[in-house]
């Protein structure tokens, strides 16, 4: 037997071990389907539905005036009518609103004597970032209103400067996560198919017997990489066209590009796979291993929280990340049509991840074996 | 002897099944890692990593105006700590260094920018892009600008005698976390993550190895009843569990500075619904696949994500639709993450508590008694 025919009679029979039972078949396509279907509405940092809970003392004219803007802007769906500060406390205590607005007695009296009115906003603190962005939304209210005041009396206000966005020009959310969640999707199937292959037949006891037959322990990390490549290349290209097909996100830079960078990506998640198997003895101790490796590599990837928030130490360290990497690929070339130049920029540390792993698996499979 | 055939619980042989249980899980490194390493990793990555409050935006500027006025606007943005403007040599390279993400946006000043200003038209004569591919940080970039942009204006105006005033402001304050930051929400948010990779992962792994390696069929050949079976499975990880949950909130409030204004007791009532929870889906999953590898991929796909994605850690449940919002009322770690942020930032307030205890009862029922009857099933 020649090497290729070693390494193909190998590489069906992980298949066969992949695919032969009906869970395990349901496994590597119903999760995806679900995280593609129900992810892309959750992970959002939009606010909608938000309850704004009023405390209006004042009973002038320019109080109600801008408490309909704030109840005619959508972006609040339910406004609930309070009368006291300790009613402010309890709505917000029980998360009946977001945020309250408490406009003092005097409010009509001051604007109307020319006077500057504070209006003070409570926000949630406990969900500081979601009442941050809901206070935005009120602000942005407040300022066509006061835009629109200042004309009919004919003053003057500071002008505005009218921003684009570029690639994603509405900001919507899905645009961002489907591309993200190609990589996230792809990390968790390639990594525990590799990690989890080899500390298997070692638990059944057929790892010797792989062993002792005349496959080198290359070929054995050969025949183990394929099937995981394979099933990282279709859970993407699933999707991948579910991104383009049902969310409707336009795909403007080359297939091509992406598909060799997601195979330099592939290359690096084996390498920590087998790398990982190699260490473990049962498992079990693979499966934690592995995914101690890949929650701090999704975390830190750029898709829950902006690498540029990281302190510099850490973005650093992230450079060891791989799905940091892939992450930023995936999303250049998917929306902003990234360079050539820019992807292969990007695999270069995939490889140098990759290279420095599969090294290491072969060191450990090998002293093991002698 | 003869009396235990009826009896529910020996309890001398719990015991000795819980010492078996609690030996495995010492001899296990893996287990320790997950217990005790994983935790403090969690907590750290939670605490420096994920930041969602901007430090310094990275923008690009070119100005087609050699005037005074634009020196003065150009500056401005400069002496602004949270931005960090870059010049580039020709607008091409700025544009290409958002293709490359090394910029977040760039601010165009028009070639007649003094010239306009003069004239005070609606807009301003000066040009935003913000990088649209990453959302949150366009909407930072955008609101950063426009405040330098309006503050230079009522500076300039202040110059020459000209006062430009709002009528109304918005003054906020915050309530529970007044610093607003991100990590004292997250962090007690993600202590339910960790909690969920102990409960449902390690015991999901733990009891699938058993049917695989046929020791559970073992056991069920002996005297062990049911509910010994399940009390000495669930028992010593609901102890691990604590543990680490103690340890978490230790390391948050004393290495991490997080504000702690709860009590033990809240912490340990709201904890063991959760944990008992978990454990039910762990137990549950193991028992229904009987595969380490299956039951492996499961737990990470029923119990880590939700966890991660659907229980308002991060991402606001509200701000979901009506489906999905329904999804989350099952999911456990929803109501173990708001009371978590209530005993943390608001102190153990039962009024604000007990609906989440309630469901957490609900679901601890709902997934340790589908374990049961999984169990009936299969040693039938």
């Amino acid at each position: 037997m020649n090497f290729f025919n070693r390494i193909h009679s190998l590489v069906i029979k992980e298949f066969q071990s992949l695919l032969s039972t009906k869970s395990g078949r349901m496994l590597l396509v119903m999760p995806v389907i679900i995280q593609t279907a129900l992810f892309p509405f959750a992970a959002t940092l939009e606010v909608k539905n938000a309850s704004l809970a009023v405390f209006n003392e004042d009973r002038g004219r320019a109080s109600v005036e801008m408490m309909q803007r704030f109840a005619a802007s959508g972006a609040f769906t339910k406004i609930v009518p309070v009368w006291s500060q300790g009613e402010i406390e309890g709505a917000i205590g029980t998360r009946d609103a977001l945020l309250a607005v408490h406009i003092p007695a005097d409010f009509s009296r001051r604007i109307a004597s020319g006077e500057a009115s504070p209006v003070q906003v409570v926000l949630d603190g406990r969900r500081s970032n979601s009442s941050q962005i809901a206070f935005s939304y009120l602000q942005s209210v407040l300022e066509v209103y006061l835009k629109d005041r200042a004309a009919s009396a004919g003053r003057m206000l500071p002008s505005e400067i009218v921003a684009r966005n570029w690639f994603v020009p509405n900001l919507e959310y899905t645009h961002f996560i489907l591309p993200s969640l190609v990589a996230i999707i792809t990390t968790i199937g390639t990594l525990i198919v590799t990690a989890l292959s080899v500390s298997r037949e070692r638990e059944q006891g057929t790892f010797e017997q792989l062993m002792v037959s005349p496959l080198t322990p290359e070929m054995i990390m050969v025949g183990k990489a394929v099937p995981a490549i394979v099933v990282g290349f279709f859970q993407a290209t699933l999707i991948l066209i579910a991104a383009v097909c049902i969310y409707h996100i336009p795909f403007r830079g080359h297939l091509v590009l992406l598909y060799v960078a997601m195979f330099f990506y592939s290359l690096a998640l084996v390498g920590v796979g087998l790398f990982i198997s190699s260490v473990s003895k049962t498992q079990q101790q693979a499966f934690l291993g592995a995914f101690v490796f890949m929650v701090p590599a999704i975390l830190l990837s750029g898709y829950t929280a902006p690498v540029e928030n990281m302190p510099l130490w850490l973005q650093h360290l992230t450079w060891f990340n791989p799905v940091r990497h892939f992450v930023e690929i995936v999303k250049g070339v998917f929306l902003k049509d990234a360079s050539a130049g820019r992807v292969f920029s990007l695999i270069v540390p995939l490889l140098v991840i990759g290279v420095t792993n599969l090294s290491l698996a072969a060191l450990m499979f090998r002293r093991k074996t002698s | 002897m003869e009396s235990s055939g009826i009896k529910w619980i020996s309890w001398r042989r719990l015991r000795a099944l819980c010492w078996k249980e609690t030996l495995q899980i010492f001899r296990d490194p893996s287990s320790i890692l997950i217990a005790f390493f994983m935790p403090m990793l969690m907590l750290f990555i939670f605490g420096y990593g994920i930041n969602l409050d901007s430090s310094q935006l990275r923008i690009g500027l070119w100005s087609e105006d050699g005037g005074r006025e634009a020196a003065d606007f150009s500056a401005a943005l400069s002496r602004s700590k949270w931005l960090e403007v870059h010049a580039f040599g020709s607008r091409a390279d700025m544009e290409q260094a958002l293709v490359d993400s090394q910029i977040r946006g760039f601010v165009v000043l028009q070639q007649d920018f003094s010239r306009k200003l003069s004239q005070h038209g609606e807009s301003a004569p000066v040009q935003l892009v913000a990088d649209g591919s990453e959302p949150n940080i366009a909407q930072f970039v955008r609101a950063t600008v426009n405040g330098v942009w309006q503050s230079w204006q009522m500076e300039r105006g202040d110059d020459r005698g000209k006062k430009m005033q709002q009528e109304i402001e918005l003054v906020p304050r915050y309530w529970f976390n007044s610093s607003a930051e991100s990590r004292n929400f997250i962090i007690p948010g993600s202590i339910t993550v960790i909690m969920t990779v102990i409960g449902a992962l390690l015991t999901s792994l733990v009891v699938a190895r058993e049917w695989e390696r046929g020791t559970m069929e073992a056991l069920l050949a002996s005297p062990v009843t049911r509910t010994e079976l399940l009390l000495c499975k669930i028992l010593p990880y609901y102890a691990l569990g604590m543990i680490s949950l103690l340890l978490c909130v230790a390391a948050a409030h004393w290495l991490l500075g997080v504000p702690f204004r709860g009590t033990i007791t809240g912490l340990w009532v709201v904890g063991t619904f959760f944990l008992l929870s978990v454990l039910g889906i762990g137990l549950a999953i193991s028992t229904g696949m009987r595969n380490q590898f299956n039951a492996a991929q499961a737990a990470l796909n029923a119990a880590f994500l939700p966890a991660v994605m659907l229980s308002g850690f991060i991402y606001e449940i509200s701000s979901m639709p009506a489906f999905l919002r329904g999804v989350t009322r099952i999911i456990p770690a929803r109501y173990f993450v708001s009371s978590m942020q209530t005993i943390f930032q608001a102190g153990t307030i039962w009024k604000l508590l007990w609906p989440d205890i309630l469901m957490l009862m609900g679901t601890t029922v709902v997934f340790i008694g589908l374990t049961a009857k999984l169990t009936r099933r299969r040693m039938e």
